[in-house]
């Protein structure tokens, strides 16, 4: 009994961890694709790079970490409004097929180049010191980086929550989210809407892919291999919403950990099955919008 | 008494929106009805409860004396229920022709034959040349649809419509977007249908309903203000108040 | 642009629809050397077509079109390898039928939704039969793959040879039996009726047509085709990989694809033709250079040739004879 019960504990606050990071990558491609009704499948895209920016800057010009991870998020944000204005913009309004087909692309040219410059293999990240080791709480041990890691990206969702849901420039997000003509008649200029958010999405997808590095490797294939579980987390938590992610992302963060931990002969399968039930009980999402 | 559609106690709220309140409605056989009111009165809200787009929240609907509010938008018009767009909601990249085929074909029963060319059902395309000879745009049968000028969409519209030889025949806004002069020939198209066919047009070119319809409803807010025949309502002042305006005294 | 399908379009076999099959004969005899690649390219384009009857005729979009090509590899894999049925006949029925009931069972779930979910499912239910087949080592051999096939002669008769010969005349025979099925089916009321759902599903249910029960038939038959592809990939290469599910192949059949253009038929048979070719020719050399080039094709195409191959030669052909009759083209 004892037994299981630290196990428990272990499984949720593993789970808790990688689910944060899930949300923290997840929740751009939410509010884009709720916004811009663009699909997005490269989003993995930039999460991959800020894994690679992180790993770069810790192992090769030894910058320190909070440094390494402000340029995850900036480095990022800043490719992204390039791609944004250059590429992204010209299909805003075309048909899904093309999105798709286009963004399908984006994610073959990026594994081809992160291949080319890094190699096949998965990049081991040199965490600095403080963050290393053990934390001690209520009796046992926790890795200090995972405590770091929930408690970081609670700060990050707390501001980014505080950001949509007080600032101007989130009510307008929000707006336009619920209905992009009415909001472009009453002002709103969406184009620049369009690419602030954009980053900042694709910044935290970033942020979050460096965070993350440790727990989802980073690797040149991780576009297409991570991708399901951000469409999984967008789809089920509703597209466009902020907290249904997170509810999303929370769930198969510590159910995927459970059964990699109790189940590991059936690996994702039960987390495949249970989207599917559970988008063929609610299609909208837990918290989306019945179109 | 059975009437070719009627509703009772229609209902439809989003949350706290209410934008069908207990609508009790009757259209009679071979009328020919126009249903009015302000813009967000709910009149194509209204449709699509009536063809089962949009589910109700309470309320019934009938078609030809027998419950269709359970009934899905296929099913209702298999039983005989047609309607037109607001916007047109054509095939746009398909010829007139073919646009009026796939409706006549769904109605023969043949849009599963999976072996013979479509082209020789000839049936199916005489059928749909003579729709279009009713509504005078035999013409352009083999051009592509977003080609035409938009009053000619407006009237292929109605052509799909009549492919499924309804009873009852929903037309929403058909002289939307028709410049004025061009209405006519709307009008002209409605004169031409079946009189056995009842049809309720939603519109707000006042000069086509008061010359189209023998009854007129008037809907308010989701609701039903007042009904009766057109000579009533341009006579009635809540009417005049709530849409009219001063324009007829 | 002229429309393919209709009830006033003339369905009967134009001179140019010979071409392929001309050409895949001379193949045959002038190019012995190359007949385990054309093989391989006639497999693909059967898994394109099937591809082709989801996405250009029925105007669904799926990142998952691997998971019925997979099943039926590893149902004649299994069959081949593990239950001794040796019978390539019996594989192939066996295959289809498979990959058919998993179409059936999948279509009754994703043709429910819309948009990003419909999208998003495609791509779960891929995962999902690449992590089963990944684990279930025991029947799929895991990483390792199926190996060990066993394919007796085909009716008896044709022993698949070690040039090729056989196996590249039964892909054509293959081939050539589902194109003749799928081209009566497009010109058919029932496909014409696919072209409006495409077109407008809206007006589909407004016009009374049971829009889930055709997108039904349409998957289920897709999903078929592309168990017959694969199991043709298993009997020819007599090995089936975990490389044969998931997101890759089916980006793969999608680039294809979209190479040659979406819904018109013969997109289905220029884009593996070139893509295979090329891939053969240049991924050897410069594998990564390859992927890349895949991704720049595929965003160049999005954004300046929408039709593909054929939507190029049409828009060619069009201002061509614009030019020669100075009369203005449908």
């Amino acid at each position: 009994m004892e037994i299981f019960l630290s196990s428990l504990v272990s499984v949720a606050f593993h789970g808790l961890a990688y689910g944060m990071i899930l949300y923290v990558i997840s929740v751009g491609l939410s509010v884009t694709m709720g916004l811009m009704g663009f699909t997005n499948l490269a989003h993995g895209v930039f999460a991959m790079t800020g894994g690679y920016v992180l790993v770069v800057s810790l192992s090769k010009f030894d910058i320190p970490f909070p440094l390494a991870l402000a340029l995850c998020f900036g480095l990022v944000a800043l490719v992204s409004v390039v791609l944004e204005r250059t590429l992204y913009a010209r299909l805003y309004g075309e048909a899904e097929l093309e999105q798709v087909l286009f963004t399908i692309g984006l994610i073959y040219m990026s594994v081809a180049v992160a291949r080319l410059i890094f190699g096949t293999l998965q990049q081991p990240v040199i965490l600095p010191e403080y963050l290393k080791g053990q934390f001690s709480l209520m009796g046992r041990d926790f890795p200090a980086y995972r405590v770091f890691l929930i408690l970081f990206t609670s700060a990050i969702i707390a501001a980014l929550w505080f950001g949509v849901e007080r600032t101007i420039w989130g009510a307008k997000v929000r707006a336009s989210v619920d209905n992009r003509a009415m909001a472009q008649s009453i002002g709103i200029n969406t184009k620049s809407l369009f690419t602030t958010t954009f980053a900042v999405g694709s910044g935290l997808a970033g942020l979050g892919g460096g965070l993350g590095a440790e727990i989802v490797a980073i690797q040149p294939t991780y576009p297409f291999e991570q991708l399901v579980f951000f469409l999984i987390v967008v789809s089920v938590g509703g597209l466009g919403s902020l907290r249904g992610p997170f509810v999303a992302a929370l769930l198969i963060g510590v159910t995927d950990t459970a059964c990699k931990y109790w189940l590991p002969e059936f690996g994702a399968f039960f987390i495949y099955i249970a989207t599917i039930g559970l988008l063929l009980w609610r299609p909208q999402g837990l918290l989306g919008k019945r179109s | 008494m059975t009437y070719a559609l009627e509703t009772r106690g229609l209902s439809k709220s989003f949350g706290a929106l209410t934008v069908a309140d207990r609508i009790d409605f009757q259209l009679d056989v071979g009328a020919r009805h126009a249903l009015i009111g302000p813009n967000g009165a709910g009149k194509t809200t209204f449709v699509n409860l009536l063809t089962g787009r949009l589910a109700p929240s309470e309320g019934l609907v009938f078609l030809g004396g027998e419950e269709v509010s359970n009934l899905s938008q296929s099913e209702r018009v298999k039983k005989g229920l047609g309607r037109t767009f607001q916007i047109n909601t054509l095939f746009s990249k398909m010829s007139v022709l073919d646009n009026v085929a796939l409706g006549v074909s769904e109605r023969l029963g043949l849009s599963s034959g999976l072996w013979k060319t479509a082209k020789s059902y000839a049936n199916v395309t005489e059928e749909a040349m003579s729709l279009l000879e009713l509504l005078g745009i035999e013409s352009d049968a083999h051009h592509i649809v977003k080609d035409l000028p938009y009053g000619k969409q407006r009237l292929v519209e109605i052509a799909i419509a009549l492919g499924l030889k309804p009873k009852v025949l929903l037309l929403d806004e058909p002289a939307a977007g028709v410049p004025s002069m061009e209405s006519q020939r709307i009008l002209s198209a409605l004169d031409l249908l079946p009189k056995d066919i009842a049809i309720m047009i939603i519109e707000h070119d006042m000069d086509l309903v008061f010359k189209f319809a023998q009854k007129i409803t008037v809907l308010v807010q989701g609701a039903v203000l007042c009904e009766g025949s057109p000579q009533e309502i341009a006579k009635d002042t809540r009417v005049h108040q709530v849409y009219l305006g001063e324009q007829r005294a | 642009m002229s429309q393919l399908v209709g009830y006033t379009v003339d369905s009967r076999v134009r001179w140019t629809e010979y071409l392929p099959w001309l050409l895949a004969v001379l193949v045959y005899f002038l190019l012995p050397d190359y007949l385990s690649l054309g093989s391989r390219v006639l497999t693909y384009i059967l898994f394109a077509l099937s591809l082709d009857l989801i996405i250009g005729y029925a105007g669904i979009i799926t990142l998952g079109h691997a998971s019925f090509f997979g099943l039926g590899a590893y149902i004649t894999g299994i069959l081949a390898a593990k239950l001794g049925v040796t019978d390539p006949l019996i594989q192939l029925l066996a295959s289809g039928l498979g990959a058919g009931l998993l179409g059936l069972v999948t279509g009754a779930v994703i043709l429910k939704m819309k948009g990003l979910t419909q999208l998003m499912l495609t791509l779960a239910i891929s995962a999902l039969c690449l992590e089963v087949a990944n684990k279930a080592t025991f029947i799929t051999g895991g990483a390792d793959g199926l190996s060990g096939m066993e394919i007796a002669p085909i009716l008896g008769l044709f022993k698949f040879d070690l040039f090729g010969k056989t196996a590249y005349l039964y892909c054509l025979f293959l081939l050539f039996l589902t194109w003749v099925v799928i081209r009566r089916l497009i010109y058919s009321p029932f496909g014409v009726s696919l072209m409006g759902i495409r077109e407008n599903a809206a007006r589909m249910h407004a016009i009374g047509a049971p829009v889930y029960q055709k997108l039904m038939v349409v998957y289920t038959l897709s999903a078929l085709i592309a168990g017959l592809s694969g199991a043709l990939l298993a009997q020819t290469n007599q090995f089936v990989g975990l490389n044969v599910l998931g997101f890759e192949p089916s980006g793969e059949l999608l680039v294809m694809l979209i190479l040659g253009g979406v819904g018109r038929l013969y997109g289905a048979f220029v884009g593996p033709v070139v893509f295979l070719l090329a891939q053969d020719y240049l991924a050897k050399q410069f594998p990564e250079y390859w992927y890349f080039g895949i991704g720049l094709l595929l965003v160049l195409v999005v954004l300046f040739a929408r039709g593909g191959v054929l939507g190029i030669l049409d828009k060619f052909t069009a201002s061509s004879k614009a030019r020669q009759s100075g009369a203005q083209s449908s």
